[in-house]
């Protein structure tokens, strides 16, 4: 047999692996950031973004197979159905443990994913359901390094934009501001008239909504398998570690660069490529345990 | 009355306990692990337990008087978790018999705590070929396939037929790298070449990265040496990134009838490689997928779920004839004595070095349009007899052979 090593890898080469580390940190960056919103204003450590994100991918593949409703709609239509059942969640599960110690939450939605999980591995089994590329995104250019798929390229753009767009919300708008103001003081932020249960709901909803945002944009790359959320989520939870729990823009770039840097792992040592996160993990731990973009608490 | 009911049943307890008092504990227990949740709980898995229930209920094991019960459980693809519950369910729980096994790495653990206790392990979704090879033992008959003939199978045809140049997307455990040796193996005894390979983890989800490095490796044949969930978004990631439309082809080494119905015959059609069972190839496996299908949500039975019922068939057929299930390995023995006869992989023998001989059908996914439904997927292009479609036992560099 040849033996064969691929350390002296030409720059074209890496080129392509870093554009593919940036597709799929848009994923990492997507669920990344909800999560961060939701423990940024809700300090809820929230395990069901997995599940929830495969219940978006799930959504938009009933919606297809059932109704004959596409790819398009359901970018739309699946973020609104998973975000009024995270909605649901909060408000008759997490509402609950307000004022508690995180471990509650955490063990909670926790449960949470592993019943959700537990009934779609059931009904659908574990290979996971074909979800087809919407004709209008088939094909792909060649840039001269790489072939690049269409709706790889679709992906991060629209990632890029949900991302900047939450950040853009949160940090400077007045409804923004309100959310802020509410995670440091809800009392006062209720004396001034705003319905900060109502706003706690609402924003627990768009962060998983967001996370089934991904859902449907992962669908036609991924099978739809009631397994892809349980196998992304500890990943994501390392971006957000690294990043800084409840930094926005921290989970936003963390994401990105993660991505990256596991698509560069892909090809030094690709033995090692689902390793590498946790090992950077570890390392910011120890050198600046608040996280990358994270303040001192 | 309460009494009179409670000692008719303690005289039928000490009846059924008389007419089994050969076996240990007058039960004959049978253990199926697996992967019951993950990549492979589909071709294995939940499925795997209904086929076991259905050789017991077929061989009649009530009628005949022994009593048999099954237990399962989830290995989760890790040899320490595997070998876990093995041991517990041996040295506990009193199981005889262990059946399945897919995942080489958890296999080869449950192999050696099988040969120490001197059980009996019935492999079927394990494929490394060394389990029948140098890590052979007198208590284990693996059934189902191997890594050698699935090589044997699908790398022959395609090296014949002009692909003599070979890049591998490997996963990164026993059972990929055995796959990919063998068919190295074959590659270059037919004149072909391996470029490289590519080690990937078990359970990976995107294999974007990996598809590019084939692609710059420029070899004919793209050669997938993984199984389940990682072959299905291999597959999917080459058509997304245009490998066939470059003109490399791949070759799917070891893929599932759950795996084409998972991937859709529009991705799926044109594949080529072996298989050990087909459920459409003759009325009696036709008869016994229906059954199978209404027990177990509709889905046709994997080569792996069909090898599981005819291993367990063929260990309860020694058992009657043996009358004793303690010692294991003279349970193999009695195995490898009687010669094989099932409804699904017709008649068969097992060799010395535990490895079951049958026929291996080298087989092409159907186009949409010729596809009459769900599961109407395979054309058979050739059936590889017995003799010629696993290892010649004194290749296998097995003790129990030269010894």
């Amino acid at each position: 047999m040849v033996s064969f090593t691929v350390f002296g890898v030409p720059s074209q080469a890496l080129f392509g692996q870093l554009l593919l580390g940036l597709i799929n940190g848009s994923f990492y960056a997507m669920l990344s950031l909800g999560l961060a919103v939701i423990f940024g204003l809700l300090n809820i450590v929230n395990f069901a973004h997995g599940a929830l994100y495969m219940t978006g991918a799930f959504v938009a593949w009933f919606l297809l197979q059932h109704l004959g409703i596409g790819y398009w709609y359901a970018l739309i239509l699946a973020p609104i159905v998973v975000g009024l059942l995270g909605a649901a969640i909060e408000r008759f599960m997490l509402k609950r443990l307000h004022g508690l110690d995180h471990l509650y939450g955490l063990l909670l939605t926790f449960g949470l994913a592993l019943i959700i999980q537990g009934l779609f591995r059931n009904e659908f089994g574990s290979s996971g359901q074909p979800y087809q590329i919407p004709d209008e995104l088939r094909g792909g250019n060649n840039l001269g390094f790489m072939f690049l798929p269409n709706y790889r390229a679709w992906v991060v753009v629209a990632s890029l934009i949900v991302c900047l767009g939450t950040w853009f919300i949160i940090e400077r708008t007045k409804l923004g501001a309100y959310l802020r103001a509410a995670t440091e003081n809800a009392t006062l932020v209720q004396a001034f008239g705003i319905n900060v249960p109502r706003m706690i709901t609402l924003t627990y909803g768009f962060g998983v909504a967001l996370a089934a945002f991904a859902g449907v944009l992962a669908a036609p790359i991924y099978q739809v398998n009631p397994n892809m959320g349980a196998d992304l989520i500890i990943v994501v939870f390392a971006v957000v570690v690294i990043g800084g729990m409840g930094s926005i823009m921290g989970s936003i770039v963390t994401g990105f660069m993660l991505g990256v840097i596991e698509g560069l792992t892909k090809v030094f040592y690709p033995e090692a490529s689902n390793t590498m996160i946790f090992v950077i993990m570890a390392f910011v731990l120890l050198v600046r345990p608040q996280g990358l973009f994270g303040r001192t608490m | 009355m309460n009494m009179i009911r409670l000692l008719g049943a303690s005289a039928l307890i000490a009846l059924a306990g008389a007419a089994n008092a050969q076996f240990t504990d007058g039960v004959i227990k049978l253990g199926v692990i697996n992967d019951m949740s993950s990549l492979y709980a589909d071709i294995s898995g939940p499925g795997a337990l209904v086929a076991a229930r259905m050789a017991v209920e077929d061989f009649g094991a009530a009628a005949k008087g022994m009593k048999v019960e099954i237990v399962g459980a989830d290995h989760q693809n890790k040899p320490d978790v595997g070998a876990a519950i093995v041991r517990q369910w041996i040295d506990a729980d009193k199981v005889d018999a262990i059946v399945d096994v897919p995942t080489s790495s958890v296999a080869f653990a449950v192999n050696d705590i099988v040969r120490e206790k001197n059980k009996v392990l019935l492999i079927s979704g394990a494929a490394a070929s060394d389990l029948t090879g140098p890590r052979c033992s007198p208590n284990t008959v693996h059934w189902t396939y191997d890594t050698w003939a699935l090589a044997n199978g699908t790398g022959n045809a395609i090296v014949k037929t002009g692909g003599d140049s070979w890049f591998f997307l490997t996963a990164d455990y026993a059972f990929g790298h055995a796959l990919e040796r063998d068919t190295a193996a074959v590659v270059t005894a037919n004149g072909g070449k391996v470029l490289g390979q590519v080690r990937h983890p078990l359970n990976t989800a995107d294999f974007s990265s990996f598809l590019l490095q084939a692609q710059a490796s420029k070899a004919k044949i793209v050669g997938l040496a993984n199984a389940g969930g990682d072959t299905t978004n291999s597959i999917k990631a080459a058509a997304e990134f245009g490998l066939v439309s470059g003109g490399q082809n791949l070759a799917g080494l070891l893929v599932f009838i759950n795996d084409v119905h998972a991937l859709g015959l529009r991705t799926a059609q044109g594949l080529i490689f072996t298989e050990s069972f087909y459920w459409d190839r003759n009325d009696a496996s036709r008869a016994f997928a229906r059954r199978f299908a209404a027990a177990h949500r509709g889905n046709m039975p994997s080569m792996i779920q069909a090898g599981v019922y005819a291993s367990v068939f063929h260990y309860l057929k020694a058992l009657e004839a043996l009358k004793a299930d303690g010692n294991g390995k003279a349970v193999v023995d009695q195995m490898k004595a009687m010669p094989t006869d099932d409804p699904l992989f017709g008649k068969g023998t097992i060799r010395k070095d535990g490895r079951k001989i049958h026929d291996m059908y080298l087989v092409e996914v159907k186009k949409p349009a010729e596809s009459k439904g769900p599961w109407d997927y395979y054309k058979i292009r050739a059936t590889i007899p017995a003799a010629e479609a696993f290892r010649p036992m004194d290749k296998g560099g097995c003790p129990l052979v030269s010894g």
